[in-house]
C-alpha cells in the first residue's frame, strides 16, 4: 500500500531537461520509480537518458500514460505547470519549486480543490514510499520500508527524524513533505486522512513548525477522526515574532502561529510532542515495540 | 516586505483611494519646507515599521511651518519599540468626524482573502474583535470570483453605515482596496483609521501594507523601496550575501541546511541550556562558497563565541560543506571560534575525513545533533 506514490505511479517530470529536473528525475528512476516522460515546451521528440520528452503534459498522458506530475520548473512558470497537469487529467501533482507568489498559488488551489486532485507542495521535498517509488528530492537511502507515516512541512528536518528512526530499526510507509509556503496543496489533515486509510501505516508522525494554524486544525481532526496513534514534533520554539524563518510560511504573526501554542493544541488533544528529533524517534519506538 | 505608511499611501493613490497630500522629510528643515508647501496645519508622522507610534509621541499636529520644524525635531531620532525614527511624513491635517476600519488580509487558514470592516475604527482591531465582535463585519472572498459589488454592500450594510454618500464612497474604497491587494500581491492592506471629515469626505488616514516577498520580482519598483538603513545591519549584510539569517541574542552561532532543521537546531541548542545567537539556513545547495558567506555573516555578530554546524545532507553534500569550512578558515580570521561540526547524510563520511585530515585544532567533530549542541554550548562558556 503506502500513499500518494507507489508501484502504480507513472511519473512525468515537468522540466526534465533542466539541471534540477534531470538530476532528480533520473535519481528517482534509479530508485525504481516508473519515470515515463518529461515535458519541456519546444523539446518534444527529444529524450533524457531514454525517457521521452513531450511538448505538453497532455501528450505525456495520452502517449506515455503518465498519471503523476513532478514539477521542477522555475517559480514564474510553475503555476502554469500545475494548471496544465490538472487540466491534462493528472490526479497527483507534486511541486518542488519554491518562491511561487502566494496569490497565484491561492487561485490555483481554489481551482483544483474542487477536482479530484492530490497536490503536494509547492516548496516541498516531495513524496517517498520506501521500496516503491520516490518523487522529488528526498534522499531515499536514509529511509527504509516500514509502518510509520511521516508528514512534515520541512525537508531536512524530516531526513533528521527519518534517520533517527532508521537508527532504531524503524521504517516508513510514506514520507510526505507538504511544503513550507503559506498556501500548500495538501494540509496535514489531507495527508493524515490518507495515512488513516492506509493499511501499511500503523503510526503517524506529524512534523510541524511555526506559522499558520494547520497543526492546531490537525490536532482537532486527529481527535475526532483518527484511530491510529499520532506523535508530533514542532520546530521554532526560539523563533522571534515577525521574522520569516527560512520558509515563507514560517512566521509568527502577532501572537498566533507560535510553537508553544501548537504544542499546547496538540497535547490538549492527546497528541504527544517530542522535545527533540531524537526524542520523537524514541517515542515512536516505544509505541511500536 | 512591510511598507511604510507613506509607501502604502502611494499604492493607495495609484488605485484611487483618497489620501491627504504630503511630503517625506528626513530633517526638520525639510519638514518646515513641506509644511510651507502644503499650507495650513499639518501632521508630522514618524515612519516606522511598528505599531503604537501615536502613544510613543511619534505623531504630532503642527499649526504652522515653524511648529512643524519643532515637532520634526522632537520626532526624528525618537526610539519607538526599538525602531529609531529616520523619516517623517508631513501631511495636511484632517478634521475628523468619525473613524472607521477597513482591511483585506491573506487568510492562510481559510485560504481566502478576508475583508474586515467596522465603524469603530481608530483602535486596535483585536480590541474591537474581543470587546464588540458584533460590530466587526468579516467576509471571505472567493479568489476566483474576485471582487463583486455585493462584497462592498455586505460590508457597508453589515457595518450599519447609514449616510448614502458615505455608503457610496466606502463601497468604492472597498473595490479599490481589493484591487490594490491583488495587483500588488499584498498579504495585508489595512486602513485604520478610515475617516469621515465634517464635510462628509471619506479617506485613508493611515496605511499598513505588506507585500509577498515571493512576488517582489514582478514589482521591481516596490522591491526598491526596501529600507536597509532601518534593518539590523547583520541581517542586511546577510541579504546582500544571499544568506538566510535571523539574528537572535545568544552566543552560540548556529548553521544548518534547510529551514526546518535550522529552527530545530536553534531549539535544541536552547534545550540543552545554551543561548542561540542566530538562525541560519545554508539552503539546499550548500556550496563551499555558500558556507564561507554564511560564516562571514555569523561572525559579524560580536556576541558569537562558538559555532555549531548541523548538516543533514540531501542535496547538500558533506564533502562540499567540509571544504567550505576549511576555505573559511583560510579566508576569514576564525581562529578564535571553536567550530563544532556534525555531518550526516550525503557524502558525510568524505566530509568528516576532509576535516580530520586538515587537523585544525578549533574544529570539533560530533556524531549526533544533540551531542553537537551540547559541545557547542560548552565551548561558548
Amino acid at each position: 500500500m503506502a500513499i500518494i506514490v507507489d508501484n502504480d505511479t507513472r511519473l512525468v517530470v515537468a522540466g526534465l531537461t533542466g539541471s534540477e529536473g534531470r538530476f532528480h528525475g533520473l535519481r528517482n528512476r534509479a530508485y525504481g520509480t516508473n519515470l515515463v516522460a518529461g515535458v519541456t515546451p519546444g523539446k518534444g521528440g527529444q529524450d533524457v537518458e531514454g525517457v521521452p520528452v513531450f511538448d505538453t503534459v497532455a501528450d505525456a498522458v495520452s502517449k506515455a500514460g503518465a498519471n503523476t506530475s513532478l514539477i521542477f520548473v522555475p517559480a514564474r512558470f510553475a503555476v502554469d505547470a500545475i494548471y496544465e497537469a490538472v487540466d491534462a487529467g493528472i490526479h497527483t501533482v507534486i511541486c518542488i519549486t519554491e518562491h511561487i507568489a502566494a496569490h497565484d498559488m491561492l487561485r490555483a488551489y481554489t481551482y483544483f480543490r474542487g477536482k479530484d486532485v492530490t497536490m503536494i507542495g509547492p516548496n516541498c521535498p516531495g513524496v517517498l514510499s520506501p521500496g516503491k517509488a520516490n518523487a522529488g528530492i528526498i534522499p531515499a537511502e536514509i529511509f527504509s520500508e516500514g509502518s510509520v507515516g511521516l508528514v512534515s512541512r520541512s525537508g531536512t528536518l524530516t531526513y533528521q527524524i527519518g534517520h533517527e528512526l532508521t537508527q532504531l530499526e524503524l521504517g516508513n510507509s510514506t514520507i510526505v513533505g507538504i511544503g513550507g509556503d503559506p498556501v500548500v496543496g495538501s494540509s496535514f489533515i489531507d495527508v493524515i486522512a490518507k495515512f488513516e486509510a492506509d493499511p501499511q501505516t500503523e503510526l503517524i508522525v506529524l512534523v510541524g513548525e511555526i506559522g499558520g494554524d494547520e497543526e492546531e486544525k490537525a490536532a482537532a481532526y486527529v481527535a475526532e477522526h483518527v484511530t491510529k496513534p499520532v506523535l508530533a514534533y514542532i520546530a521554532g520554539f526560539s523563533a522571534p515574532p515577525g521574522k520569516t524563518m527560512g520558509h515563507a510560511g514560517a512566521i509568527i504573526s502577532g501572537s498566533s502561529g507560535t510553537a508553544a501554542g501548537k504544542k499546547e493544541a496538540l497535547e490538549a488533544r492527546g497528541i504527544e510532542v517530542g522535545t527533540t528529533p531524537t526524542e520523537v524517534a524514541q517515542m515512536v519506538a516505544a509505541r511500536l515495540k | 516586505m512591510d511598507l511604510y505608511e507613506y509607501q502604502g499611501k502611494e499604492l493607495f493613490r495609484r488605485v484611487g483611494i483618497p489620501v491627504s497630500d504630503g511630503f517625506l522629510a528626513t530633517t526638520p528643515e525639510e519638514a518646515r519646507k513641506a509644511a510651507e508647501d502644503l499650507g495650513g496645519p499639518v501632521v508630522v508622522k514618524a515612519q516606522v515599521l511598528t505599531g503604537g507610534r501615536g502613544k510613543a509621541g511619534g505623531v504630532k499636529l503642527a499649526t504652522d511651518p515653524a511648529d512643524a520644524e519643532a515637532k520634526a525635531k522632537d520626532i526624528l531620532g525618537l526610539d519607538i519599540n526599538g525602531h529609531v525614527v529616520q523619516k517623517i511624513w508631513i501631511e495636511k491635517a484632517s478634521d475628523i468626524e468619525r473613524e472607521y476600519y477597513l482591511s483585506v488580509t491573506f487568510d492562510r487558514g481559510a485560504k481566502k482573502p478576508l475583508f474586515m470592516f467596522t465603524t469603530q475604527g481608530g483602535v486596535e482591531i483585536e480590541q474591537v474583535a474581543e470587546e464588540s465582535p458584533d460590530a466587526l463585519v468579516r467576509l471571505h472572498i472567493d479568489p476566483l470570483e474576485g471582487f463583486q459589488p455585493w462584497v462592498a454592500r455586505r460590508l457597508v450594510y453589515g457595518g450599519a453605515v447609514e449616510d448614502p454618500s458615505e455608503q457610496k464612497q466606502i463601497a468604492a474604497i472597498v473595490e479599490q482596496l481589493y484591487r490594490a491587494f491583488v495587483e500588488f500581491d499584498a498579504m495585508l492592506c489595512e486602513i485604520n483609521p478610515l475617516v469621515v471629515t465634517p464635510e462628509g469626505e471619506v479617506k485613508a488616514l493611515d496605511a499598513k501594507f505588506t507585500v509577498d516577498d515571493s512576488a517582489l520580482a514582478r514589482h521591481p519598483d516596490i522591491a526598491e523601496w526596501r529600507d536597509t538603513s532601518a534593518a539590523d545591519p547583520i541581517e542586511t549584510f546577510a541579504r546582500e550575501k544571499g544568506v538566510t539569517y535571523v539574528k537572535l541574542d545568544g552566543d552560540v552561532g548556529v548553521l544548518a541546511n534547510g529551514a526546518g532543521l535550522g529552527m530545530s537546531t536553534v531549539d535544541v541548542v536552547a534545550h540543552v541550556g545554551g543561548r542561540p545567537a542566530n538562525f541560519c539556513d545554508l539552503g539546499g545547495g550548500g556550496s563551499a562558497e555558500g558556507v564561507v558567506d554564511a560564516l562571514e555573516v555569523i561572525t559579524r555578530d560580536p556576541q558569537v563565541k562558538s559555532i555549531f554546524f548541523n548538516i543533514f545532507g540531501g542535496i547538500t553534500r558533506g564533502d562540499e560543506v567540509a571544504r567550505g569550512i576549511l576555505a573559511a578558515l583560510e579566508q576569514l580570521d576564525m581562529s578564535d571560534y571553536p567550530i563544532v561540526v556534525r555531518l550526516d547524510g550525503t557524502n558525510a563520511e568524505e566530509g568528516r575525513k576532509i576535516l580530520a585530515d586538515a587537523g585544525q585544532a578549533n574544529i570539533h567533530p560530533e556524531e549526533t545533533m544533540l551531542d553537537g549542541a551540547r559541545r557547542a554550548v560548552e565551548l561558548a562558556k
